[in-house]
């Protein structure tokens, strides 16, 4: 359950980067600046960087690094001279 | 690369992969095929060399006030990227990769600040396109389509198929150290892209500036005179327009020479990012050509470096012809080029990672397929001059719709950047030819895909 929530979290934040309601607006100037859809983006980031967190804390694939680390590092198979399409 | 770069890394860890090419040739059961994926990603790299050397000659040429020539400046920096490289290798590039990074941060923080308290503060400025109706579009995206910024949403895809990127996370020593890139990388991109935007947004208040005043003319002539221009007066004015290096420009007029000197020093360091890239390539070239046709065998590891060497030095000379001719425009090379066909590569590892069914020759489809669309745009693009701002070039019309349109920055297919066509594309044609194609042995799908469920008891 709760890694389909973070799935769409994510969805939705990927979807929140088309920020139509701000397209033709400048005002209002942020600190007195930073036009609003430039501002946006820049606490859009913030919150992609919050999610990468979550997503870190709560659902990071542990089970690959045990696997690596529980099979031998086997010789790389596809070294020497090629022969196949 | 939370999604894929932890499972390429397990790839790397568990069959000793040190490329992209050695990973798809074990998993598809393929030899020439990924030859053929080691040349596409070998070929879309050189657009983004090309911006490095087109980077160093107007930073150079800027910095210099015009006494050292762009042709000179691009040289330079190619040859020192080349030159700590080859004997830095891996791990001395990944050093002055921080030291770059760390010498842009910090000096582009002291440039907004400097630049701010010269101006009187940013608020006056900005204010000032704001109320300015000429300028006022600047500050929203009302000239800006929305099919087109949309695009841009695919981009980032292009990351992770970046062949150094895929390169550091199969040889990283512990999948945990990819937790801090995962979270870091969007404040460490904010950190970079928001001063740049900002930057070059405040630049069209300074009109004091020399340097950028002829520019804001000669972007007011474009759009008052497009319809009388020559295609050789348009070009000559696109480039005196192009923005690749107002932030020097606002550092020359408004900061002291010795500031002026490390600030413009941390540009520098930003433009040699290429340097990854090459490294990149003289280990595919060492490694999926030079070794897999039994060139090490034969002649041993130091003509192997060598040779690696030999085909970065070529590579690196044909990056520098381009840029040399190239247009004006940093940015739209990347994303035209390398960002879009690496974008459009992305099926080939989400296949190879995550669907049994895919096999070499849809591999072979998609490799097929974004060089034959790169090649298009390149020859489109080359044939249909660049028409001037706020006008388009139909190429290819169907019952009164514009299918394709040469436009100022480059191509479009139905308003959207050729990266959505071209993913779309790839990732059909990964589905349909592997449908038709038979699948890897049973044996190798089972060392990539491990049954997981339990099992039963005795």
């Amino acid at each position: 359950m709760r890694n389909w929530l973070l799935a769409a979290a994510v969805c939705a934040l990927y979807l929140l980067h088309q920020d139509v309601w701000f397209w033709n607006a400048a005002r209002p100037l942020v600190f007195g600046f930073l036009p609003v859809g430039l501002f946006y983006h820049a606490v859009y980031s913030l919150v992609v960087a919050v999610l990468m967190w979550a997503l870190v804390r709560f659902a990071w694939p542990a089970h690959l690094e045990a696997d690596a680390d529980s099979a031998d590092t086997v010789s790389n198979p596809t070294a020497g001279t090629g022969e196949r399409a | 690369m939370y999604l894929f770069g932890t499972r390429i890394w397990a790839l790397g860890k568990r069959f000793g992969f040190m490329t992209p090419v050695q990973m798809y040739r074990d998993r598809w059961e393929c030899g020439h095929i990924g030859t053929a994926i080691f040349a596409v990603q070998a070929t879309l790299l050189v657009p983004y060399i090309v911006i490095a050397v087109m980077g160093g000659g107007t930073t150079l040429n800027a910095v210099s006030g015009g006494v050292v020539p762009y042709w000179f400046g691009g040289l330079v920096v190619a040859a020192v990227v080349m030159s700590y490289v080859f004997f830095g290798g891996m791990q001395g590039t990944a050093w002055v990769n921080t030291f770059q990074t760390v010498l842009f941060l910090t000096f582009g923080a002291a440039a907004i600040v400097f630049i701010g308290v010269s101006i009187g503060g940013f608020p006056q400025a900005i204010e000032r396109l704001a109320d300015a109706p000429e300028t006022a579009a600047l500050l929203t995206r009302e000239r800006v389509p929305p099919e087109f910024f949309f695009s841009y949403m695919l981009i980032p895809l292009s990351s992770i198929m970046f062949p150094h990127i895929s390169i550091f996370c199969l040889t990283a020593r512990r999948m945990g150290q990819f937790r801090k890139t995962v979270v870091f990388y969007p404040l460490c991109i904010l950190a970079i892209w928001l001063p740049c935007t900002f930057l070059g947004l405040a630049a069209n208040a300074m009109t004091d500036v020399p340097g950028i005043e002829s520019k804001i003319e000669a972007r007011a002539t474009l759009a008052a005179e497009r319809e009388t221009l020559s295609p050789a007066e348009t070009a000559d004015l696109q480039r005196a327009a192009a923005g690749d290096d107002v932030i020097i420009l606002m550092l020359e007029h408004y900061a002291p020479l010795w500031l002026a000197g490390l600030l413009g020093a941390g540009i520098m360091a930003a433009v040699m990012a290429s340097d990854s890239q090459i490294l990149a390539l003289s280990t595919m070239f060492t490694e999926d050509v030079f070794a897999w046709y039994g060139g090490k065998a034969r002649f041993g590891p130091a003509v192997q470096v060598q040779t690696g060497r030999l085909f970065v030095v070529l590579i690196a000379l044909v990056a520098y012809v381009i840029a040399l001719q190239a247009p004006p425009g940093i940015f739209g090379i990347a994303v035209q080029y390398a960002f879009s066909g690496f974008t459009a590569l992305l099926p080939l590892l989400v296949a190879a990672l995550f669907w049994r069914g895919s096999t070499k020759w849809g591999a072979l489809a998609v490799v097929a397929w974004t060089a034959a669309t790169m090649t298009a745009i390149a020859i489109l693009q080359a044939v249909v001059p660049a028409p001037p701002p706020g006008t388009v070039v139909p190429v290819w019309t169907v019952a009164g719709v514009d299918v394709v349109t040469r436009t100022p920055g480059g191509t479009d297919v139905l308003g959207y950047m050729p990266v959505l066509p071209m993913l779309l594309g790839s990732s059909l044609l990964m589905v349909v030819v592997s449908r038709l194609t038979p699948k890897p042995a049973p044996a190798t799908l089972d060392r990539y895909f491990p049954d997981r469920s339990p099992s039963p008891r005795p």
